[in-house]
């Protein structure tokens, strides 16, 4: 299920951005002195002309990046999630969401495994702002080739982007073949007595969640729920019929996020018992990535017996 | 002076009056909305739609255009007026300023209609967005201008600064900022000198005012000398003189290598006697009785 190899997600963006515009994409970045970090930077080495480093100033990135936006350019700005949409959301929701322009958000650094900065560099509610502005797609990509594949979905696909990326390097869970699908949730394993919806690292915890179940001869769905927004509502109704338990797992506040997005999906078309694994109304502590997802529970284990409550809960 | 090709200075004049008699109409019509600042910054939109601008109302998304930006997104009415006596849409639609079905929404919306060029009313976001327009302009080999409006309220966010010191970081020469310099803002005065009652004493920091104003909101002096070292060409202008704003106007046109702004001193509520100077009429529209005596003004 998981092959060796590991990457972090953010290693997407630099040569993603520069493959496409090779190609003929009109492709522009603005840039707030993190470029090294979210890779950026190697598109603005193959592209100067087209790389504008505004300093330290989130504020002034959105609405430079709107500005081209709107003079016809595919725009890509990059930082820490904790900063965008964090510092400029009002630039974000008035600038880019109302227009509708073609600005892509890759963000990086999401979620408490971006370990040892501490809480301050911990982008634990940025799908919740995100996902709260009308015409935003937003996609949680599993690894380093959806990652890819779902930059390259952003600078073809007209309107506003939200990508989160991560910093460490996290198995590679897809094969060659794999194609992520704008709107498409991907059932990374099959499975018929409960279902665990996952984004980003989790994906791969809820793949290890999973195999600990089957050891105990629990049937489990694994579905990657990358896209968040359009949200498969199709996928997730046949996951909550056909298993009739849902467990959500994702490195962010269970507010806000895939957590809320699915319960409300289910409440209203297919209520079903339901867990939530993520963080849990607080902030993370400086750590190693490993260790600390350990200490908030965002492990296999903790999938595995949230799994075994949802299915005892479905029974009774 | 006759600086104007094709269009003479009173018909300038006249256009401004129209404007600020649709102003007067429109919000009184809605019956809320923001005539202040709308009337302070009508000379400068005639100045620019009379006469610098290039621009087709029948084309309104002419690539090689220049731009115009309303930072100051509250000063919708006074867009949608120019732009209508421009032919970009019909004058009589004017009244239906704020009403539900009308393209004409409270603060401007990107294209709504065609001839609106960026949605605000959040302040402080427009020079970031001409900044980026003016980089698309360079990369793209175009030769069109960025002119972004500034209200005192967009020189109080700290993003304002962000873009004055990227623009000259990018030495953007197409585009100009200018400032509605008319030192009232939502509470009250941003300084000391709008504020008639000089027998209280100047204080360090704001204070509210009997009348209920706050006085002293946050003082911007010194403008002149904060925009130039930011790096800025610096350009000071009578906001309500045509003939200077248009003669400042082509001299900021001319400046090379680095972006200019033009301070233009301004009258809030200019045109309308009771609403000059007056905090009161930056967000509150006027009675129909106030809307008669002030059309009679400006008849």
């Amino acid at each position: 299920m998981t092959n060796k190899a590991a990457a972090a997600t953010r290693e997407a963006l630099g040569p993603t951005l520069v493959r496409l515009c090779r190609q003929g994409l009109d492709i522009v970045v603005v840039d707030a002195d993190l470029g090294s970090s979210t890779t950026a930077r190697q598109f603005g080495k193959a592209f100067p002309e087209r790389f504008f480093p505004v300093g330290v100033a989130e504020q002034n990135m959105v609405n430079v990046a709107a500005g081209l936006a709107a003079a016809g350019k595919t725009v890509f700005i990059s930082t820490f999630a904790v900063f965008a949409p964090g510092r400029c959301f009002d630039q974000l929701r008035l600038g880019v969401a109302q227009p509708r322009l073609n600005v892509k958000v890759v963000a990086s650094h999401a979620g408490i495994i971006t370990g040892e900065d501490g809480a301050s560099a911990h982008g634990i509610d940025d799908l919740s702002l995100v996902l709260s502005l009308p015409g935003f797609h937003v996609i949680v990509p599993a690894d380093l080739m959806e990652a890819e594949q779902a930059i390259e979905a952003a600078a073809r696909t007209s309107g506003p982007f939200y990508v989160r990326c991560v910093r460490p390097k996290i198995p590679i869970i897809h094969d060659e073949g794999y194609k992520f699908r704008l709107g498409k949730a991907h059932v990374a394993r099959q499975g018929k007595d409960v279902t665990v919806m996952a984004i980003g690292v989790m994906v791969w915890k809820a793949l290890e969640a999973a195999e600990l179940l089957a050891s105990e001869g629990i049937g489990c769905r694994v579905l990657n729920m990358a896209c968040l927004k359009p949200l498969d509502v199709e996928a997730v109704l046949a996951a909550a019929r056909e298993t009739g338990a849902v467990v959500t797992a994702e490195d962010h506040l269970v507010h806000g996020g895939l957590a809320s997005l699915v319960a409300q999906t289910l409440a209203l078309h297919q209520p079903t018992p339901m867990a939530f694994i993520g963080m849990q109304d607080q902030y993370a502590v400086s750590g190693r990535w490993d260790q600390l997802m350990e200490r908030y529970g965002l492990t296999a284990e903790k999938i595995a017996e949230a799994a075994r409550s949802v299915i005892a809960r479905k029974k009774g | 002076m006759t600086p104007v090709s094709g269009v003479s200075l009173r018909e300038l004049e006249a256009l401004a009056k129209r404007v600020r008699r649709h102003i007067i109409e429109m919000t009184a019509a809605a019956g809320c909305g923001h005539p202040g600042g709308s009337l302070s910054c009508v000379d400068i939109l005639v100045a620019l739609y009379g006469h610098a601008l290039r621009h087709d109302p029948q084309n309104p998304h002419w690539p090689d255009r220049d731009r115009f930006v309303l930072s100051k997104g509250h000063a919708a009415p006074a867009v949608y007026a120019v732009l209508a006596e421009c032919g970009y849409l019909p004058v009589e639609e004017l009244v239906t300023l704020r009403q539900v079905g009308s393209r004409l929404e409270g603060h401007v919306v990107l294209d709504s209609p065609p001839g609106v060029e960026m949605t605000s009313g959040s302040l402080g976001m427009g020079l970031s967005f001409s900044l980026g327009q003016a980089l698309a302009a360079r990369l793209d080999g175009r030769d069109y201008r960025l002119y972004c409006l500034l209200g005192d309220g967009d020189l109080n966010e700290g993003q304002t600064w962000e873009a004055v010191m990227a623009s000259a970081h990018h030495q953007v020469d197409n585009l100009t900022a200018i400032i509605d310099y008319n030192r009232i803002q939502n509470d009250g005065f941003s300084d000391y000198s709008r504020y008639e009652d000089k027998s209280r004493p100047q204080r360090t920091g704001g204070w509210v005012s009997e009348q209920g104003h706050t006085v002293n909101i946050l003082d911007l002096q010194p403008l002149e000398e904060k925009w130039r070292a930011f790096g800025w060409e610096v350009l000071e202008t009578d906001g309500h003189d045509l003939s200077a704003l248009i003669a400042t106007l082509a001299k900021a046109k001319a400046v090379k290598g680095h972006p200019t702004v033009i301070i233009a001193h301004t009258v809030k509520g200019k045109g309308v006697s009771f609403m000059e100077n007056n905090p009161a009429f930056h967000g509150k529209a006027p009675t129909p009785e106030q809307a008669e005596k002030a059309l009679a003004e400006l008849a």
